[in-house]
């Protein structure tokens, strides 16, 4: 089946699903789906061609909080606040990332710069507490009942449902674009070999802002979808090490290498948590009076097992593998014809 | 003193040796010579440790080599001077001296071993502290073969120890090779330089492509036509 | 606004501050002595070494709160079980991912991050355990209180370096050490078995972590997400100071307490953090392969 059938065939399904009768916790569970869907997709924009970034957990947190400040601050409507946010991760993005391509830091060093990016932009939050919050987080003003567009919030789940629904094809499209575009050339050949591009022509340093900054971009929108869903942000939701490796582990699950990779990573992910919690219960268990489990770390466990798993089995993901195990196929039967 | 029979191997999915066999005899000193690529240094390789055999028998003494963890054949007295000489960059002379007698059967005698090579090496002594990295290729050489003398071995493979020397140096160098020989320390010589290494050893094989194409003495190697063709660029 | 800094800067609390940057330099250097055996050995990082000190502060609660252990063999103890960590994850992790791309062994790691959150929450619970030991505090004059634990911490941390100073350099296995991370295809020609070297200095990193907790559990509450408090810093320090390199270490330590007690001190402690971290990515940028690398 063909790549864009198969896409177009699971948002019909995805366009029907919620008047089939679902209920608000399912609906619930599939908003956050698509929305870190399109948080992976954006990371993985990155990430495919070797910009390993730890720090997308600041861009979410700029898009969150920014949009939240300003509404509840200066009563500024979402629609000019998240493309200030946008604009304002692009900046960071651009401050962090120039220097690095200039320097030529890559690999795991990049990797640490944007986790002390990532600490920062936390440690800001917290230093700020007066206005943001701090660690207890923050909470955009609620606009009163029913939705808004200009305040772009809503009671309803359904609306934020399609909103979520074209935002992650939304994802999809844009990280088709670029794997169809020239920049796709010219990136893989500098993850190749970065040296060689640049002797070839190759924009080194501009290629890889511009794939940064678009990354980061979108990870900003949906920090602030995120905040206008939940209407609730806070440090450690959205930003720090747990969230950058969350994001991480889920497209190293999904499948790095193809548009639907990262989604299937959440999918993974996200039903993995929800499966634990039910089953598990957030609670605590005594097995007899002085040992007690508490058994809400048993899904992080697990992903920690997972990941690690993954890591030295199955480093392209899920996806990847199975492509492998296809063109492997495909060319032995050529072979044998 | 050294047997190596009918040893296949190579890299992954590509063979470099193809079913070699040659002896080394005790006090002897032999040659593998051969163009570039021919698998010379897979042959030294295979003979230390550093990759596995795909097939064939290696036997030290009459005891299988192959069967014995990789990282004990020093211990069975065979001491590898690795192309490029490979000595630790970061690390003084000393120190480098102090890793050739690293196992613990050969750590009691290091003072001893120490003084012998820096007989052998005076200059060696001079430079004792001096960081490895910051010397002349000349000087690192030296200080490679030093190395593997430590362990007081009982047969000394030399891998290529004229590359990347000027050619004062190499000369040098198998004078120095001579000196050794003429300890009674036997020697397994990689070379391409065929005029320098066939001055020195007894015999040589000729390896050509991962085969062993031919073997002689010195003497034989030296007057043989084809030889001169080839190697020599008569 | 001038006044008042001039002022704070030379007040007699801010002598106290500097002393106790020195002293928190001191625990910094401790955490990050590990770190940076395993980051210049075996080229890996090891995300999770945070969480593997916060095991080890566990450990010795529970040995020693729970289990009446008196506290020196409880840190002990302690440092035995942190060794044994470090040595299980290399064996079973890292050991496999040797010929990795460098970005999946920190990422495999990051999943032993996850895991030992996971596993320490489900063992011990989301409760703050404090080991209830206090030291309390040593008064050079009359305005000036310095904390025995860091007082601890900082000759511990001196002592320790120069004891790895001696074992790296004077011993066979510490030549050994030194030169895998040079030329790791040759150590076999040296005799040197290179999984059971790996394996020891995983260990030793291991352990050095116990010690970091044995201090750590002294001034700290632990709880199973205290590793993300000091675990960015820790990584940082290493790179800053350049990997393998303890004396850098040792000296990114400290710049980087500094930053962060004289930045908590003219304002809110998170700005210390703030400006410790935005040095740190300058710093990147000037020499990206640490301060204080040797050029190569």
């Amino acid at each position: 089946m063909n790549n864009k059938t198969l896409i177009a065939a699971i948002a019909a399904i995805l366009c029907v699903l919620p008047f089939v009768g679902l209920d608000n916790y399912h609906l619930h569970l599939i908003i956050m789906i698509l929305i870190w869907s399109f948080v992976y997709t954006a990371w993985s924009i990155m990430g495919r061609f070797g910009l390993v970034s730890l720090g997308h957990g600041a861009f979410m947190a700029i898009g969150g909080y920014v949009t939240a400040l300003l509404w509840n601050e200066l009563g500024l409507s979402p629609w000019v606040s998240i493309p200030v946010a946008m604009i304002g991760a692009a900046g960071l993005a651009v401050l962090i990332g120039y220097p690095c391509f200039r320097f030529r830091i890559t690999g795991h060093y990049f990797a640490l710069v944007t986790l002390a990016l990532a600490e920062v932009v936390r440690q800001v939050i917290v230093a700020t507490r007066d206005t943001t919050g701090g660690s207890l987080g923050y909470t955009p003003e609620s606009h009163g009942e029913g939705w808004s567009v200009y305040a772009f919030q809503s009671d309803d789940r359904i609306t934020f449902y399609f909103v979520a629904l074209v935002v992650w094809l939304m994802g999809i499209v844009i990280w088709r674009t670029v794997d169809q575009s020239m920049s796709y050339y010219a990136l893989e050949a500098i993850s190749e070999d970065e040296d060689a591009s640049a002797a070839v022509g190759v924009q080194v340093t501009k290629e890889k802002l511009k794939v940064t900054i678009l990354s980061a971009m979108m990870t900003a929108f949906a920090g602030a979808l995120y905040c206008q869903y939940q209407m609730f942000i806070s440090p450690s939701t959205i930003g720090g090490i747990g969230l950058s490796l969350q994001i991480v582990f889920g497209v190293v699950v999904g499948g790095i290498y193809s548009a639907l990779g990262p989604t299937i990573g959440a999918v993974i992910t996200l039903m993995l948590a929800e499966v634990l919690r039910i089953w598990m219960g957030a609670g605590v268990v005594c097995m007899t009076e002085r040992v007690c489990l508490n058994l809400a770390g048993v899904p992080l466990l697990v992903y920690g097992i997972m990941l690690v798993l993954f890591i030295i089995f199955l480093p392209k993901g899920i996806v990847g593998a199975c492509t492998d195990q296809w063109r492997e196929m495909k060319s032995n039967r050529k072979a044998s014809v | 003193m050294l047997n190596v029979q009918n040893v296949s191997a190579g890299y992954g999915k590509f063979q470099a040796l193809f079913d070699v066999s040659l002896d080394v005899g005790a006090g002897e000193a032999v040659a593998v010579i051969g163009p570039n690529g021919a698998g010379k240094s897979t042959l030294m390789r295979v003979i230390s440790g550093m990759i596995p055999a795909m097939a064939g028998q290696i036997e030290m003494e009459h005891k299988s080599i192959l069967d014995a963890p990789a990282h004990k054949i020093v211990g069975m007295g065979i001491a590898h001077v690795p192309e490029n000489r490979r000595l630790f960059p970061r690390m003084t002379v000393e120190d480098n001296l102090r890793m050739g007698c690293f196992m613990p059967q050969f750590r009691e005698r290091f003072e001893e071993r120490r003084s012998f090579v820096y007989d052998l090496f005076p200059r060696m002594k001079e430079r004792r502290d001096q960081i490895a990295g910051t010397m002349s290729g000349g000087e690192q050489q030296m200080c490679a073969i030093g190395r593997a003398l430590m362990s007081d071995p009982k047969i000394l493979l030399m891998d290529e120890p004229s590359a990347g020397l000027a050619p004062v140096v190499v000369h040098q160098v198998f004078d120095l090779i001579e000196k050794i020989r003429s300890e009674g320390l036997t020697v397994l010589i990689v070379e391409q330089n065929v005029r320098q290494v066939l001055r020195v050893v007894d015999r040589a094989y000729i390896l050509e492509s991962g085969k062993l194409h031919s073997e002689g003495t010195s003497d034989e190697l030296l007057q043989s036509k084809e030889i001169q063709k080839s190697f020599m660029g008569v | 606004m001038m006044a008042e800094f001039m002022d704070g800067l030379f007040s007699i609390f801010f002598v106290e501050t500097l002393i106790n940057a020195l002293l928190l330099g001191g625990v910094f250097a401790l955490l990050s002595l590990g770190l940076n055996l395993i980051f210049g050995v075996i080229d890996v990082v090891w995300i999770c070494y945070a969480e593997i000190i916060m095991l080890g502060m566990y450990a010795i609660f529970f040995l020693h709160a729970e289990g009446g252990m008196p506290i020196i063999l409880a840190a002990c103890c302690g440092i035995g079980v942190t060794a044994l960590i470090g040595w299980l994850t290399h064996r079973f992790v890292i050991g496999y991912l040797l010929q990795a791309e460098p970005i999946n062994q920190l990422l495999a790691t990051g999943g032993l991050l996850f895991f030992f959150q996971g596993a320490a929450m489900v063992v011990f619970g989301i409760e703050f355990r404090n080991v209830g030991v206090s030291l309390g505090s040593l008064s050079v004059t009359e305005d000036i209180y310095l904390s025995w634990t860091r007082l601890l911490s900082f000759v511990l941390a001196t002592l320790t370096v120069v004891v790895l100073y001696l074992f790296l350099s004077r011993s066979y296995l510490g030549a050994a050490i030194r030169a895998i991370s040079q030329d790791r295809e040759i150590m076999i020609l040296m005799g040197v078995d290179t999984k059971k070297l790996y394996l020891l200095t995983s260990a030793i990193g291991g352990g050095l972590a116990g010690l970091a907790a044995a201090l750590l559990v002294l001034q700290y509450d632990v709880h199973p997400f205290i590793g993300l408090s000091f675990g960015p810093i820790t990584f940082m320090i290493c790179v800053m100071g350049g990997l393998g390199n303890m004396v850098g270490g040792f000296l990114a330590a400290f710049v980087f307490s500094l930053l962060i007690t004289v930045g908590g001190y003219f304002a809110e402690l998170e700005w210390g953090y703030v400006m410790a971290f935005t040095f740190f990515i300058a710093a990147m940028f000037a020499r990206p392969k640490g301060l204080f690398a040797r050029n190569s």
